[in-house]
């Protein structure tokens, strides 16, 4: 056969099926080839909110997005190229989203009048077959006949063969877009390795998608997207949860402390849970408690052993820890807090994405309850924020709260990652001897205002802390009313003093002068990112500067600002981070809100841009 | 105890913190004994560790030279787990009221009970909130008059030893503030049991819910109304050890000991959950005919220490697996090279 070849920057695939139909793993398996291919990726699966939903039913459709290209690929993609659907529900969710001329590749099986009905088209409304479908390229492909007669020989009942019904897809796809399929002959074989009859039967699935692809002459195109200019370097594929579990397994390692992790099942927070449980042989403790409260008090618990204590939740789990959170203040021992945000209030939206506890956790306790707050801007920076989540806490002795949220925490991206020896040791020192002549204080503090870490077990240490209002140096209960006001107040500078120990704010892209500046925070920055280099390359006079330290702010963050004409802060919320910088510097922060539990596409920041820039066009012209 | 071992005295237990309970108060006794034990059980101080919620009992960290955490309402238990979970060396000691442990920590309570964390839990039950001056609590008596129940409360009062036992507590025993010398045998037991053991200690307070033990703890009702329980021994009471229990069919009953032999009374097992299950039940308000309220060690039962089957499973992942190595991690199971 003769086929055109087309180059691509970039691509954006939805792999959408039901929840059975092995989707996620066909999602990452492309992923995985095409990431050893050389390009660069960013996904994100979308799994029903339903554990077993029904089959066929919109509310059962499980999807994975995939954005590859030759670039920096800094989101899962806004608009999809190509529409992979196994059923009819699979199209009706996402076609929305699909490109105009975009490519639709449909299992006409998954269109039998049962699946139609499922997905409650009409009666006798067929959209391969009613036109409605105009404008899109559509190649229909009976996936399950092809890959019950690939299978004829093998042995393998109707039901088991059908289960490769995914492979073929995989093929399909592979032989679309160039690519070798020597890596899903490996993990195939890897993966069914007790049963030789069912990875020949997958193998033989997948090459008949290929072949199809080869000999059938429903497409004539094929799309070659080259490599991406990568740094050198070794790199592997991580999700946000995965990086998370991994960087206070780092922290740990490095502070030669034992990583205890207190929680509770919650979305989209449980998988730091399963990652670090599989590595005890890291002397990971890992500790599912009986609830929220327990969770963070075991922590707790096990920070004043000595341990490293984390404790992991989503928005409803972090407010029952709210007081068990300023009691660690107040105690003054290191304690980790990771909140893995979704839409809320109260249950809200439990497997959809949101930035919405940044006020929960920077004010969110009650009294005067600083606590420091840092936030991941991407699924391997989780990695970082949470290393330095725990630094923070051990150097301060202060509980420090990491944000995340399920749209990092679920995404995933290639890894340059690091060695352990790259990594900063963090210093951690017990206190061994009497501090002031021949007693202890607890609450004598050093030059950061941390107190000394006198764990039990130490003898001529004894002391005793608690959630009351301490005395300054001995710890003791005081109810003195000039002590409680410098307590508040040296909480408070400590807490702020955290400024002189983390890196200055920089520009991320642009001039530092630029009208227009986007401050953004955690999860929102690839889609900034994006939206400002497009911006940047029509020309327009924007920047771009992404907040991962909330509490403290950098030092530099105000005189940054105020280099910038207009401040633009583009959040998942209602508005919040502009609420902090408007309180703190008193600059005129205008505010891009999307509270849709969806990720911000490059067009929702474009157009508040130009909006601004359109509003102030005189001032900027007379500049 | 050989005193080899000991590395301190009653006296070195006294901090330099003014005790705060109300004169009278039960609390004064219970740290007595507490005070007066501690030394004798072959423990560095240095590995104690007391944690306390809140109330009037929780205060108790405060007044003991040892390791202290007074931590929030109801959860010295939770922070009492993941201490011992990372430390399992030390001595832990739970000071907990009726309402921290059984209201607004209900919940950590049992579940600690159910891993069977090795710690020591002191219940002290006042059945009243005292520290928010005399609201009624779960363990106060159906029908009582409080602050908060001028009409009589309707609540029906928790059975602290069979809440116990229904969680599968491994160590199950009562005492009383005003017996120093079974307190402190109890305290021992509690000490020397390997679990989680609670020792529930009737507690007097005497401003807001004063003689709610009256009957079991002074001298010319006590005898009549208690059963001081021991290992192998039958259950006799009375006035003039002239009463015992026999077991008929699950039914607990008074007998006189002029017409039955004490070889038919019934004889307490400590290891028997079934029978203790009994005991923990005669829990009658008393009267004349009632059966006494039985202290002593209920239930005493060996069974692995959460503490511990987590180092042991740590250890087996580790020969399992190796020890962790941190670049083995990082990189992963799938890596690629871009040159």
């Amino acid at each position: 056969m003769n086929f055109s070849t087309e180059v691509k920057e970039d691509v954006t695939i939805m792999f959408a099926g039901d929840s059975g139909d092995g989707i996620q793993l066909t999602g990452a398996q492309f992923t995985d080839t095409t990431a050893l291919f050389g390009n660069d990726i960013s996904t994100f699966p979308n799994f029903p909110a339903e554990i077993r939903a029904p089959q066929g039913t919109v509310a059962g459709v499980s999807g994975f997005q995939l954005h590859f290209g030759s670039a920096k690929m800094n989101t899962p993609g806004d608009e999809l190229d190509v529409l992979v659907v196994m059923n009819a529900a699979a199209l009706k969710v996402n076609l929305k989203n699909l490109k105009k001329g975009g490519i639709i590749v449909a299992n006409t099986d998954g269109f039998d009048p049962k699946n139609l009905k499922l997905a409650k088209y009409p009666e006798g409304v067929n959209p391969l077959k009613n036109g409605s479908l105009e404008g899109f390229k559509v190649y229909e492909i009976d996936v399950t006949k092809h890959t019950k007669s690939a299978l004829q020989d093998s042995g393998l009942g109707t039901k088991e063969a059908e289960r490769s019904k995914n492979m073929f897809v995989l093929g399909f796809i592979y032989w679309m877009y160039n690519r070798n399929l020597d890596n899903t002959i490996k993990f195939i074989e890897e993966k069914f390795k007790k049963r030789p009859d069912i990875i020949e039967a997958n193998l033989k699935v997948l090459h008949a998608g290929f072949n199809f692809g080869e000999t059938s002459e429903a497409v004539g195109t094929r799309y070659e997207v080259k490599p991406a200019p990568m740094p050198k370097g070794m790199y592997r594929g991580i999700m946000g949860n995965q990086a998370t579990a991994l960087g206070l397994i780092a922290a740990a390692e490095k502070s030669g402390l034992n990583l205890f992790y207190g929680t509770y099942p919650i979305t989209p927070a449980s998988d730091i849970l399963h990652e670090l449980s599989k590595f005890k042989n890291f002397g990971v403790k890992t500790y599912q408690a009986e609830d929220e409260i327990a969770a963070v008090c075991a922590a707790i618990g096990a920070s004043f052993g000595g341990a490293l204590g984390v404790t992991g939740s989503s928005g409803p789990g972090i407010a029952l820890k709210t007081e068990a959170i300023g009691l660690a203040l107040m105690l003054e021992l290191p304690l980790v807090i990771v909140n893995v945000q979704r839409g809320g209030p109260s249950t809200g939206l439990p497997t959809k994405t949101e930035q919405a506890d940044l006020l929960q956790a920077v004010y969110g306790r009650n009294g005067e309850a600083p606590v420091a707050v840092v936030a991941a801007k991407t699924p391997s920076n989780c990695f970082d924020m949470v290393f330095e989540a725990c630094r923070l806490a051990l150097e301060f002795m202060t509980p420090v709260m990491f944000l995340s949220d399920g749209y990092i925490a679920n995404g995933a991206e290639p890894w340059r990652f690091p060695l352990a020896n790259d990594l900063k040791a963090i210093p951690v020192s017990f206190a061994k001897e009497k501090n002031q002549g021949d007693k202890f204080m607890p609450y004598l503090r050093d030059e950061k205002l941390a107190r000394p870490w006198a764990v039990p077990g130490v003898a001529g240490l004894e002391h005793r802390i608690g959630g009351i209002e301490k005395e300054d140096i001995t710890g003791n209960i005081s109810y003195d009313p000039d002590n409680h006001e410098k307590m508040v107040k040296t909480r408070a500078a400590k807490i702020a003093g955290i400024a002189s120990y983390i890196p200055l704010q920089t520009i991320d892209q642009g001039a530092e002068n630029a009208d227009v500046l986007l401050l953004g925070w955690g999860g929102t920055y690839g889609a900034l990112r994006n939206a400002v280099s497009e911006l940047l390359a029509e020309g327009l006079s924007v920047a771009h500067a992404h907040l991962t330290y909330l509490n403290p702010f950098p030092k530099n963050l105000e005189s940054l600002l105020r280099k910038h004409k207009y401040i633009l802060i583009p959040e998942l919320n209602n508005g919040q981070l502009v609420k902090i910088i408007r309180d703190k510097f008193l600059i005129d922060a205008q505010s891009l809100t999307k509270i849709q539990g969806l990720p911000f596409y490059t067009t929702d920041i474009k157009n508040a841009v130009y909006a601004i820039l359109k509003k102030h066009s005189e001032n900027l012209v007379c500049n | 105890m050989s005193t080899d071992i000991n590395n301190f005295t009653a006296k070195d237990l006294i901090t330099d913190q003014e005790v705060r309970w109300c004169p009278g108060c039960g609390d004064y006794s219970i740290l007595k004994q507490v005070q007066t034990v501690l030394p004798e059980l072959g423990l560095k101080r240095e590995d104690i560790v007391f944690i306390s919620g809140i109330g009037c009992s929780s205060r108790f960290p405060y007044y003991m030279e040892t390791y202290g955490m007074h931590s929030i309402h109801g959860r010295a238990t939770a922070i009492a787990s993941g201490l011992k979970s990372v430390r399992n060396d030390l001595s832990v000691w739970i000071i907990t009221g009726d309402g921290d442990s059984l209201s607004i920590g209900g919940n950590h309570f049992i579940h600690l009970l159910r891993r069977n964390f090795n710690v020591n839990i002191l219940l002290f039950n006042n059945e009243i909130y005292g520290l928010t001056k005399g609201q009624y609590s779960p363990t106060t008596q159906t029908g009582q008059v409080t602050k908060s129940s001028p009409y009589g409360a309707l609540d029906h009062a928790f059975n602290p030893a069979a809440l116990c036992l229904g969680a599968d507590a491994s160590f199950v025993a009562r005492s009383m503030d005003r017996d120093p010398l079974h307190l402190r045998q109890m305290l021992k037991r509690t000490h020397e049991h390997q679990g989680a053991a609670v020792l529930e200690i009737y507690q007097n307070c005497n401003v807001f819910n004063d003689g709610a033990f009256e009957v079991f703890t002074e001298k010319t009702t006590k005898k009549g109304n208690t059963l001081f329980v021991t290992h192998g021994e039958p259950l006799i009471f009375g006035e003039s050890n002239n009463k015992g229990i026999v077991l008929e069919g699950t039914t607990p009953r008074v007998v006189d000991l002029e017409n039955t032999s004490t070889n038919d009374l019934w004889i307490h097992d400590e290891q028997d959950r079934n029978k203790a299950n009994i005991l923990v039940r005669m829990f009658d308000n008393p009267s004349d005919d009632s059966l006494p309220r039985p202290f002593g060690v209920f239930y005493s039962e060996n069974r692995p220490c959460y503490e511990d089957l987590m180092i042991e499973q740590v250890e087996e992942v580790t020969n399992k697996f190796g020890k962790g190595n941190l670049d083995a991690l990082l990189r992963g199971k799938s890596v690629y090279e871009i040159k």
